[in-house]
């Protein structure tokens, strides 16, 4: 090591024998720094990649490929990034809260045309880093202004990193019955019983549609109840919408739930990402929506937001924006990009019937019903973690320890084989 | 009742504002000196030449897609970034002692890199290390490492108003009398806003000090290439701390030196003892991302990591940035001889000694107002003015303005 060779030392504290190596580290700043495990989605990709078996599937992270197995830049988006590249924008900064073209439609997305919300100014709409930087700046804001409550709860299961981030914003987390096992479906009484006993003022994490990890969405008339109650226990609800359009395929059905708690008096936090819909993932395009009492409100709310936003990355990134931005407010490709969306969600629907008449050929006795009820990119097969350990290790089939998978990896080329490996672990 | 009622305005930040006041201004010499981004002679944005290249390149390449970066970023910048940092033949970086993660800009480099160190450095989540930040410093920094979670935020000796000049002395005393394990935050060159910049030897004594002192560097390097025009000229303070053996970060931004400022392209080049030990700081660092922003945006990084890495178009590129530097350089001559040839009072040699984008003028916060309401000539409350923001069209406005209000207002 070079430090060995060389006469200067780093630091004048002096170990003594024995020398060699154990001294060179304990003079690093890091010594103590414990190696992080590996990311338990984003870290299932990086497994997948190494491995070499040409059968192998990354049913991991929740990014749509087509039924090559490949990943599907939309057309609207092409369309969009030419039109944009004809146009010889500058690169100056965005301002703090975004592209204003991009916000604007963002809101009108989720909140829907006509929106009283949106047309008394009550909303602040801010660009964010994706989701995830939606849901920190939402979490960090709460964390600062919320302060009669700390406590967050999120449905059981939830997205993995919905728990990190609110903790690292510093709120704490709990949680409320969602999922059941035994069903593998929607706990409605469960979630009831628990959301009635949520302190006051409480945070209250839902997912609009297409639940992550399980796939599991109340039924409207679930949802209302939902609404009621939550209202009658005086909860902060903060939306989380990561797959609109991706659910049902269609825009406003997936964003139902959103409207009506705001139709019902909720003033809701939003969180939305463009990754999944219009297949922008790296371009790190979401928004984060403040639905406030009135405009005056919007405003002070909007300047806190710019004071949380600047300190850790001073404005949004431009690229993914602007294509989103042509794309919402341009009528053909607005058009078209529906019209991918719902081809999307589509596809997703066929492999979900296609996989469970799989199993059914394989001579699986199981109940397979969850694996078509369930909505949005995943499944939550109910795989067990040893079942899952055995897919990965005999088959190099890739997927979250939870047993959940991502249906957008799954195509009419590789859905026999996955079927085989599932039933071979479940019989 | 909301439960935001509560929820206070907060102040706008003072950059920004004033760009916004200057928009609003209808004086016909209007002059923006505020905001630090390049300008033409013509006062636009300039695309780099270089940019548009790569840009089209990657528009026409039908086999890329938008997927997700890892978590790090994407490997081709951090590399190629690190590299310029610290020089393509960096022993550091062939011990293999030398990481990066990729960041939105340089201000996220700086927010992980204050995240990680709350988190890991001088104990576990030790809020209580000092942090110590330039007097004057860019204003942001005072925010990234409390909101970071930084206690105690404090500044070190650094622009000497009597003298327009570094105070060596106050920071020597300040590099002395921190506690041990104390973070400085130091700028690698065009010293944000004062443009007033160590000497070698000045460099050296404060690696002398601060290697005795034990005292963590944590360089900030926004302006690598826009400073002297060279590249390696810039970074020679970084690599002199590293060849000193210093373990450190240094949070690189590549907004002004590739003109990308709205795709968000920065890097934090990090500097362990060894692999093992870079492992396990990475590691953490890929968390505290991962909650942050989960992984970063693409599109800058392509632009930055295929310039750096084509030989061609990285020569293309260190022509662009001299280009950028040489208007500046320029644009400070011009203004100290004018402002001499009106017979300005005061001295003006520190328009021409100042490197980079801005100039610590020396004005007061009367005479800031005078120039922002009477000749509309904006620029910060500092004094400080953006250099890029002159052009030969304005000059001889913005040196009698300068002259009228040295002359009357005190």
């Amino acid at each position: 090591m070079a430090l060995l060779k060389s006469s200067k030392i780093i630091s004048t504290v002096w170990v003594h024998p024995p020398l060699g190596v154990r001294s060179i580290r304990a003079s690093s700043w890091w010594s103590e720094v414990q190696m992080g495990p590996p990311d338990p989605i984003l870290g299932v990709s990086e497994a997948y990649k190494r491995d070499t078996n040409p059968k192998k599937m990354n049913l991991g992270v929740g990014a749509y490929r087509d039924d090559q197995g490949k990943p599907y830049v939309l057309s609207c988006v092409r369309k969009a990034e030419a039109q944009i590249a004809a146009k010889k924008l500058d690169k100056e900064y965005l301002a703090i809260g975004g592209l204003g073209d991009f916000t604007k439609a963002c809101a009108k997305l989720a909140l829907g045309d006509n929106n009283e919300v949106i047309e008394s100014g009550r909303n602040i709409t801010v660009q964010t880093i994706s989701g995830t930087g939606s849901l920190r700046i939402g979490a960090n804001f709460l964390s600062r202004f919320h302060t009669e409550a700390r406590d967050v709860y999120l449905p059981k299961p939830s997205w993995g990193n919905h728990t990190p981030i609110f903790r690292d914003a510093g709120m704490q987390l709990k949680a409320y019955t969602y999922y059941d096992p035994k069903t593998c479906g929607f706990d409605f009484q469960g979630a009831l019983n628990d959301i009635s006993k949520i302190p006051e003022k409480s945070v209250i994490m839902l997912h609009a549609c297409a639940h992550n990890p399980t796939g599991v969405d109340p039924r409207p008339e679930q949802w209302k109840e939902i609404a009621n109650l939550v209202k009658k226990r005086n909860l902060l609800v903060f939306f989380d919408m990561a797959y609109q359009g991706f659910a049902s395929g269609d825009i406003d059905r997936d964003a139902w739930a959103v409207r009506y708690f705001i139709e019902q008096g909720h003033n809701i936090v939003l969180s939305q990402s463009f990754a999944k819909n219009m297949g922008l993932y790296g371009e790190r395009v979401g928004g984060f929506t403040v639905v406030c009492k009135d405009a005056e409100e919007a405003k002070r709310v909007e300047s806190q937001l710019k004071i949380l936003i600047r300190p850790i990355y001073s404005n949004p990134p431009m690229n993914g924006a602007r294509i989103a931005a042509t794309i919402l407010n341009t009528p053909d490709l607005y058009k078209e990009w529906l019209g991918e969306v719902h081809g999307m969600a589509n596809r997703i629907i066929t492999m979900r019937e296609l996989l469970v008449a799989n199993l059914k050929k394989e001579g699986s006795t199981q109940n397979w019903q969850h694996v078509i009820d369930q909505i949005g990119m995943f499944c939550f097969t109910g795989l067990k973690p040893e079942q899952v350990a055995r897919l990965t290790k005999e088959f190099s089939v890739y997927m979250t320890k939870d047993g959940r998978i991502s249906m957008a990896g799954v195509t009419s080329g590789n859905v026999g084989y996955l079927a085989q490996g599932i039933h071979a672990v479940t019989k | 009742m909301s439960i935001f009622a509560e929820v206070p305005q907060a102040p706008p930040v003072a950059v920004f504002k004033l760009t916004a006041d200057f928009r609003e201004d209808t004086h016909a010499q209007k002059v923006n000196l505020g905001v630090g981004a390049y300008r033409t002679d013509d006062c636009l944005p300039w695309v780099l030449p270089v940019v548009k290249k790569v840009e089209k390149m990657i528009v026409e390449d039908n086999s890329l897609n938008h997927e997700y970066l890892p978590i790090l970023g994407l490997p081709e910048l951090r590399s190629a970034a690190s590299k310029v940092a610290l020089g393509d033949d960096s022993p550091a970086i062939k011990d293999g002692r030398v990481g990066a993660v990729q960041a939105l800009g340089g201000t996220g480099a700086l927010r992980i890199g204050a995240e990680f160190l709350r988190r890991w450095y001088n104990g576990t989540n030790n809020t209580a290390t000092p942090v110590y930040v330039s007097a004057p410093t860019w204003e942001n920094h005072n925010a990234v490492f409390s909101d970071a979670g930084f206690k105690d935020i404090r500044p070190y000796h650094y622009w000497d108003g009597a003298k327009k000049g570094l105070d060596v002395t106050g920071i020597m005393d300040d590099l002395e009398n921190a506690p041990e394990h104390s973070i400085f935050v130091l700028h690698a060159c065009a010293h944000n806003p004062t443009g007033t910049d160590p000497t070698p030897d000045e460099w050296k004594t404060i690696a002398e000090v601060m290697k005795r002192r034990k005292l963590f560097v944590f360089f900030d390097s926004a302006y690598q290439g826009f400073a002297s025009g060279s590249l390696d000229k810039d970074a020679w303070a970084i690599r002199y701390f590293v060849s000193e053996g210093f373990e450190l970060l240094c949070a690189q931004s590549f907004s002004k030196n590739f003109g990308l400022y709205n795709e968000r392209v920065g890097n934090l080049t990090v500097v362990a003892q060894d692999k093992d030990n870079l492992a396990r700081v990475l590691s953490q660092m890929e968390k505290i991302v991962r909650t942050t922003w989960s992984n970063p945006p693409s599109q800058g990084a392509r632009i930055v990591a295929i310039t750096l890495n084509n030989p061609d178009l990285f020569i293309e590129w260190k022509g662009n940035v001299k280009t950028m530097a040489d208007r500046v350089l320029l644009m400070r001559d011009q203004l100290k001889d004018k402002l001499i040839a009106l017979g300005t009072p005061g001295t003006w040699d520190h328009i021409t000694q100042q490197i980079g984008m801005f100039s610590f003028t020396g004005l007061n916060p009367k005479q800031v107002q005078y120039m922002i309401k009477e000749k509309h000539v904006y620029l910060m409350a500092s004094g400080r003015i953006n250099m890029c923001g002159l052009t030969s069209k304005n000059i001889d406005y913005v040196a009698e303005s300068i002259h009228e209000t040295v002359s009357k207002v005190q």
